[in-house]
């Protein structure tokens, strides 16, 4: 999967996106390997020309990272959470250990620094402690999973992958956050310094549609969400119930003579039963609710975007106003307005572009997550039914030999 | 509301060759059992689909129970059936207005339905007050049987969106199945089919009652309160009747806990699959704001919505396999009856045969002047003297008829128990072999309802499945 558009964003530096090889989505496996041009160490430059002195791998042209995500619970560290980061390379190999925090740094640096584009989220910074259990290995599994996806994401991003920040992420051995990189790229730069307070006035048809979209996509994702809690909830109770009535059919059996081993028989189903359906509630709150989740957090920091898109083009409106209003004086063009407009029609486009890819991101993000659902369910089924099957022979053997007797 | 059910005689006809007691075991209940040739698969369909008429035919065609040589008297030549249920409003004993629901009985001979003629059956209504005294009048006349139980009189172990209540049509339904099958076990019971009583119950309309009130039945009744002092105070029981009243405790107990826990499962189960149908209306809604995505969205949330319909058949399967838990529960209290009988008998010998050894006792006493035990003619002896000879004489005589009079009710009394215990524990023999069937059988369609129902959850699962995957 690519962008939709491969035309050359004017954000995007002297690359364009035709140059650069996509490593594909969400799958880890199926990158196919370019061969490294540059070699590992030496100088490497930036879209807005200036060197680097660490060798990034990033930045290179054959951008395909593996990257692996994995835990690392460590005893000693224990109130620190860190990941180690595997970016496999052609050479060299980059391991790296980020805490959850470091995310957040980078994830706000690109925000920073890329204002126009859409950032994937990141799974929720804060969890009620005594509701979640920080350490537990599923929610440890389920953040480095949705940490997995959010790098995965950024470096599948013609742009984001180039961005320095994620460079320093990836490779740098200790991150310092508070160095001031004047590195900043021209929009970023431009782009902080914009107020809010301005009301766009002609806020062109197609981002109003993204936007009320979003907020009806967000409603329905909302109500998803609550619906499969629901069901969780429901199928807990459900399984509690059937956790008391296997046992029963156990203890009839224990004073039954010919009807000890159908009576022990039902017992063992029920059982069976019941522990595919633990499964299946575990499955979908790790897998599915987390997902779902993390889809209303992208919106959020979508609608930002627009919402920052809106203020760029308010500004660019109420300048473009006083230069109107200003007519009969004789000034030269202002310049500072046609940076406004500028920097509209390239927000414009870098939102676009990056719509059309979160549009089919999105379409394969569910196809697989409702497909994924529909699959833990057969599976629960299959479960039970097997269980079930096996369960008729045993029922009628005596039957058949007490007839034969007969 | 009125229930039709209609049934096909011819059908049942062409079942003439088939042990008849093959309705008698299951006529009531809704879903069939399953023979080892036939895939389950087929089975269940066919038999969930099929009216009530096509199910009698299909189970008597593929079960063949043979509970012994028995004298089928009754039904080798008649069939038997409640067909119908109707409401009734009336005046009651205390002269208020009263509604009820009265079931149509009807006879047929079996021999007419194979000739290819079609007679109006004998038919009457009874309501389910008499059902209960026909029912109480066997247990007495026949303490030694365990006797089939009525289905219950009130709505019990119901999960949430059961109604408990006595008109609702669907225990009406209930209950009309179970009448007909308690009717079809006193039938076909070798003892209880020749009873005159239960015959003008299927055929004498009115005056019926009057009859059974003058067979005297509830005098013969023992008290609660009798019964209750023999099991306390019997010393020698036969051992296996202990043990079978102590089996019947347990049956009673273990069913009635899975009955209710069964409800408390159905209750959740009914969630679980109603809350899917939520599914349903959100993707449709979702589809509406979407392009390329919509169409399978919108066809999945119809697959939902099917899923979340499909719990009620489902449940109402299953409710049937309560109600044959259900019978066997009461009929664990039958069982305990015929053992407190026995008991009772028991202890009624013991009390005769312990009276005799005293009466025997006191006659030594008189004859040798020697005051063995502690009493108060030997104190009172004592303190005023000792009797004449005259009277020691009559008293002697007196006691000498007594002992005789003791030792023909001793006798009397053991016979009694002896054959209390032969045709007892017959029966129970007979109870055991059809209970362990019985249960068996329920087992197994058990099963196969959880097959169908895992089966139509994977269909399901995998159309939407394949709905998803074309978003």
């Amino acid at each position: 999967m690519s962008a939709g558009t491969p035309r050359s964003l004017a954000s995007s530096g002297q690359k364009s996106i035709q140059d650069i090889c996509h490593p594909l989505s969400a799958e880890e496996s199926a990158l196919s390997r370019i061969p490294d041009v540059l070699n590992p160490g030496s100088d490497l430059i930036l879209p807005n020309g200036t060197p680097v002195d660490t060798s990034s791998p990033a930045s290179s042209s054959s951008l395909l990272n593996r990257l692996q995500l994995d835990d690392d619970l460590d005893g000693e560290t224990r109130d620190e959470q860190k990941y180690n980061i595997t970016t496999e390379f052609d050479l060299p190999e980059y391991s790296v250990r980020r805490r959850y925090q470091d995310f957040d740094w980078l994830r706000n640096k690109l925000e920073e620094s890329q204002p126009t584009h859409l950032i994937p989220p990141l799974p929720e910074k804060f969890v009620m402690k005594g509701v979640v259990d920080r350490f537990s290995e599923e929610f440890v599994e389920t953040r480095r999973k949705a940490l997995d996806k959010f790098l995965k994401r950024v470096a599948d991003h013609p742009v984001l992958s180039f961005n320095e920040h994620f460079n320093a992420f990836l490779s740098a051995k200790d991150l310092n956050k508070r160095q001031g990189l004047a590195l900043l790229t021209k929009m970023g730069e431009s782009v902080k310094y914009v107020t809010g307070g301005y009301k766009v006035r002609a806020r062109p048809v197609e981002f109003a549609a993204m936007g009320d979209y979003l907020d009806l996509f967000t409603q329905k994702l909302g109500t998803i969400d609550r619906i499969a809690q629901r069901i969780i909830k429901e199928q807990s109770e459900f399984l509690m119930e059937l956790r008391e009535y296997g046992p029963v059919y156990s203890s009839w059996s224990s004073f039954e003579e010919d009807l000890h081993d159908p009576l022990e028989g039902v017992s063992g189903c029920v059982s069976n039963c019941s522990s595919a359906l633990e499964e299946l509630t575990e499955d979908m709150s790790e897998d599915f609710l987390p997902v779902l989740r993390e889809y209303v957090l992208y919106i959020e920091s979508m609608k930002n975007v627009l919402k920052k898109r809106d203020q760029v083009q308010a500004e660019y409106e109420t300048k473009l106003e006083a230069v109107v209003f200003r007519e009969d004086k004789k000034t030269p063009v202002p310049s500072d307005v046609e940076k406004c407009q500028d920097r509209v029609e390239c927000f414009n486009a870098d939102l676009k572009a990056d719509w059309d890819r979160w549009e089919n991101n999105k379409r394969q993000d569910f196809r697989q997550l409702l497909t994924g659902m529909s699959n833990k369910n057969i599976l629960y089924y299959e479960k039970c039914l097997a269980a079930w099957e096996s369960l008729i022979p045993l029922l009628q053997d005596k039957q058949e030999a007490k007839g034969e007797t007969n | 509301m009125v229930i039709h059910i209609c049934l096909e005689w011819r059908k049942i006809a062409f079942c003439q060759c088939l042990n008849i007691l093959d309705i008698l075991f299951s006529v009531p209940k809704k879903f069939c059992t399953q023979t080892p040739r036939q895939s389950s698969d087929a089975w269940s369909l066919q038999t969930m689909k099929a009216s009530r008429e096509e199910k009698i035919y299909l189970r008597q065609k593929h079960r063949r129970t043979d509970v012994g040589t028995h004298n089928l008297h009754l039904l080798k030549k008649m069939e038997i059936s409640v067909a119908e249920a109707e409401k009734r409003t009336g005046k009651n004993a205390v002269n208020m207005q009263e509604t009820y629901t009265v079931y149509l009985i009807e006879m047929r001979p079996v021999d007419a339905a194979s000739e290819g003629t079609n007679p109006v059956p004998d038919s009457l209504w009874r309501r389910y007050s008499e059902f209960e005294l026909l029912r109480n009048y066997l247990l007495v006349t026949y303490p030694f049987l365990v006797v089939p139980p009525l289905p219950e009189k009130r709505a019990e172990f119901v999960w949430h969106k059961l109604s408990a209540d006595n008109m609702d049509p669907d225990f009406v339904e209930r209950r009309r199945v179970g009448l007909e099958n308690f009717l079809l076990r006193v039938a076909s019971h070798p003892d209880l089919s020749t009873d005159k009583i239960f015959y003008s119950f299927l055929t004498e309309e009115n005056g019926w009652k009057e009859t059974v009130f003058e067979t005297g039945f509830q005098a013969k009744a023992d008290s609660r309160l009798k019964a209750l002092n023999a099991t306390f105070r019997v010393k020698n029981p036969d051992k296996r009747f202990a043990e079978m009243k102590h089996y019947g405790d347990e049956l009673q107990s273990v069913i009635s806990q899975l009955l209710r826990v069964r409800a408390r499962a159905a209750d959740r189960l009914y969630g679980v699959y109603k809350v899917h149908g939520n599914y349903g209306r959100v993707f449709s809604e979702w589809s509406a704001i979407e392009k390329e995505m919509g169409d399978g969205l919108q066809s999945a949330g119809h697959h939902m919505d099917a899923y979340a319909a499909s719990v009620d058949d489902i449940l109402e399967e299953e409710e049937h396999y309560a109600d044959q838990m259900k019978e066997y529960l009461f009929y664990a209290d039958a069982l305990r009856a015929v053992c407190r009988k026995h008991e009772l008998t028991q202890y009624e010998l013991e009390m005769a045969a312990q009276d005799l050894t005293s009466k025997k006792q006191q006659r030594e006493e008189l004859a040798t002047g020697t005051i063995r035990t502690f009493s108060l003619k030997g104190v009172t002896s004592k303190l005023f003297g000792q009797e004449t000879p005259e009277q020691r004489e009559a008293k002697l005589k007196m006691l000498e008829t007594q002992i005789e009079e003791g030792e023909e009710l001793v006798k009397e009394r053991n016979a009694e128990c002896e054959e209390f215990v032969k045709s007892a524990w017959v029966d129970i023999e007979r109870f055991k072999e059809q209970k362990d069937h019985d249960l068996r059988e329920a087992l197994i369609s058990y099963a196969i309802m959880q097959i169908s129902m895992c089966k139509k959850g994977i269909q399901v699962w995998n159309n939407a499945k394949e709905c998803f995957s074309k978003m």
